[in-house]
């Protein structure tokens, strides 16, 4: 449930459900997401459902944060399926030419190269939230041993396909993007597609995720 | 079949269609675009007696060069613009922003440049052939959708028109883009994760917005502000406006075609009614921070509101 409601800036609610990351608190923010949702409530703009934050912003002429808090204080919550959970199988390709930041990674964990990638690979994610950039899947939680927190100061460019880690994280930049996460290979999975106007994104939330290595004519070959 | 359209002869630096921007879609990633400059964007829309969802093109630092291939039609450029209008009888007339003007075939506008501004606009009665992207004619180049494929404009491309027969009424109005000595905040929610003499210094020192500075973001050089608890957070959502600061201590300003979650802690965040004044700040510009609460942003957010109603209902 949310644990604190507090403004950001003067066009935003933020609904803080807790420090803990979990599946549970998650599909929480993912159930209050859906309902206020569904109320279709004036001025609402945008809602923003992250692992344990949920930030509701509205156009400051027509509602205001006291009005929209109580609105959220008081929301019924009726039960929702979850909607159907899916496996999806992403191919990567970890040639140096895509693993960005495999040498900072490997000198900051001290691990080495294998050490780190058979980690990587010998995990199933699950996704808590697709955002960022569009339909950018933010999936967990990466194994204890290769967590690391973001870049110091964020590139201004990400390669598009581009796998990032960091902290119990990891995500697939679908565009090229400025970002932070440190980058150990590339998929050329088309992630994002926009001319599926009902559902672009190719993992959703609640969905799992398995990544397996391929080569660089794989690839390559991939698109062809 | 007759001609309705514009050419392209030069695009400019970051033209695009804009509007008031695309709405409920951050939960797969789409920031609200739209205008970076909305009084501006209100005001041409209502000079060339568009409503509000007809598109403008924006453009930035330096406009295109189009060439009128139609049956005339009345046009406005809002902002701090220097442009001409390059007559097909070789005529050249300076153009005026804030007044409306009639284009006829052949004729020629060149956006020359954004003075002491960034963003500057172009209206034509009627607006562009385009369709929307979920419900905005907004171009996000980031995510590539919205008009034009979501891309910049081009060289050599059509624009096309909505021809709309409407008799020519010459419409103006004085209107003066205010500069700005502070930009206005509400406390972040992360403001105590920084050190107390990063918090000074961020409300007491001077910053200058630095070169890396586009629709999406606007990152700031000063003296830098120290985090004393974790300079990553969970990513969580953003808002234009909020201000992000990384480890290396330089904020960056969100701004509308920002990623909608980010993992850097939030300082501060710029209250709605200076939106428009600070996304026209150039690279170089010196600016300040100033506290405000949130009773004081609100209310702040409404003369802005009002001062837009009447300058708009001065257009008649």
């Amino acid at each position: 449930m949310i644990k604190n409601i507090t403004n950001l800036g003067d066009a935003a609610v933020y609904c803080d459900f807790g420090n803990q990351i979990d599946q549970e608190t998650n599909l929480n923010v993912i159930k209050y997401f859906k309902n206020l949702k569904e109320l279709k409530i004036e001025g609402i703009t945008n809602i923003t459902p992250s692992y344990n934050k949920l930030i509701v912003s509205f156009e400051p002429s027509v509602t205001n944060y006291e009005k929209l808090k109580n609105k959220i204080i008081d929301l019924k919550l009726h039960n929702k399926e979850n909607q159907n959970s899916k496996l999806i199988k992403i191919p990567i390709c970890i040639d140096e030419e895509f693993s960005l930041d495999i040498k900072r990674l490997s000198k900051k964990l001290k691990m080495k190269y294998d050490q780190i990638y058979n980690s990587f690979f010998d995990k199933e994610y699950y996704c808590y939230m697709t955002g960022f950039i569009a339909g950018m899947p933010f999936l967990g939680d990466t194994r204890k041993n290769i967590r690391l927190n973001r870049l110091e100061t964020p590139r201004v460019k990400v390669p598009k396909g581009s796998i990032g880690i960091t902290e119990q994280f990891c995500n697939i930049y679908t565009y090229e993007s400025p970002g932070g996460w440190n980058i150990i290979g590339n998929t050329p999975v088309k992630i994002f597609d926009k001319s599926n106007q009902e559902n672009p994104a190719l993992i959703n939330p609640g969905d799992r995720v398995t990544f397996y290595k391929i080569s660089k004519q794989e690839y390559r070959k991939y698109n062809e | 079949m007759s001609k309705n359209y514009f050419e392209i002869l030069r695009p400019g630096i970051n033209s695009t269609f804009q509007d008031l921007g695309r709405f409920n879609q951050h939960h797969i990633g789409i920031p609200m675009s739209g205008t970076m400059d909305k009084r501006n964007y209100l005001i041409g829309n209502k000079l060339v007696g568009n409503n509000n969802n007809i598109s403008a093109i924006e453009f930035a630092y330096q406009g295109p060069l189009l060439k009128l291939q139609s049956s005339k039609v009345i046009a406005a450029v809002t902002g701090n613009v220097n442009f001409k209008i390059l007559r097909a009888n070789s005529n050249i007339e300076v153009g005026e922003c804030y007044e409306t003007f009639e284009l006829n075939d052949g004729d020629q506008i060149d956006i020359i440049s954004t003075n002491k501004s960034v963003y500057g606009y172009f209206f034509i009665n009627g607006g562009f052939e385009i369709e929307p992207f979920w419900k905005s004619f907004s171009i996000n180049t980031m995510a590539q959708i919205g008009p034009n494929n979501g891309t910049k404009f081009s060289l050599n491309q059509k624009l096309f028109i909505k021809n709309k027969e409407s008799k020519f009424q010459k419409k103006r109005i004085e209107y003066l883009n205010s500069k700005i000595e502070f930009i206005r905040v509400l406390k972040g929610t992360n403001f105590n994760y920084f050190s107390e003499e990063g918090t000074n210094n961020f409300f007491n020192k001077e910053f200058t917005v630095s070169k890396l500075t586009d629709r999406m973001g606007m990152r700031i050089e000063g003296p830098k502000i120290e985090n004393i608890i974790e300079t990553n957070i969970k990513s969580e959502g953003l808002i234009k406006g909020v201000i992000q600061v990384p480890g290396d201590g330089n904020p960056i300003i969100m701004l509308s075609d920002y990623g909608t979650v980010g993992g850097y802690p939030k300082i501060a965040v710029v209250i709605s009614a200076d939106h428009d004044r600070l996304t026209q700040l150039t690279p170089g510009s010196k600016i300040k921070f100033k506290l405000v609460e949130l009773k004081e942003a609100e209310n702040l957010y409404k003369l802005y509101e009002i001062e837009t109603k009447n300058i708009l209902n001065q257009i008649r």
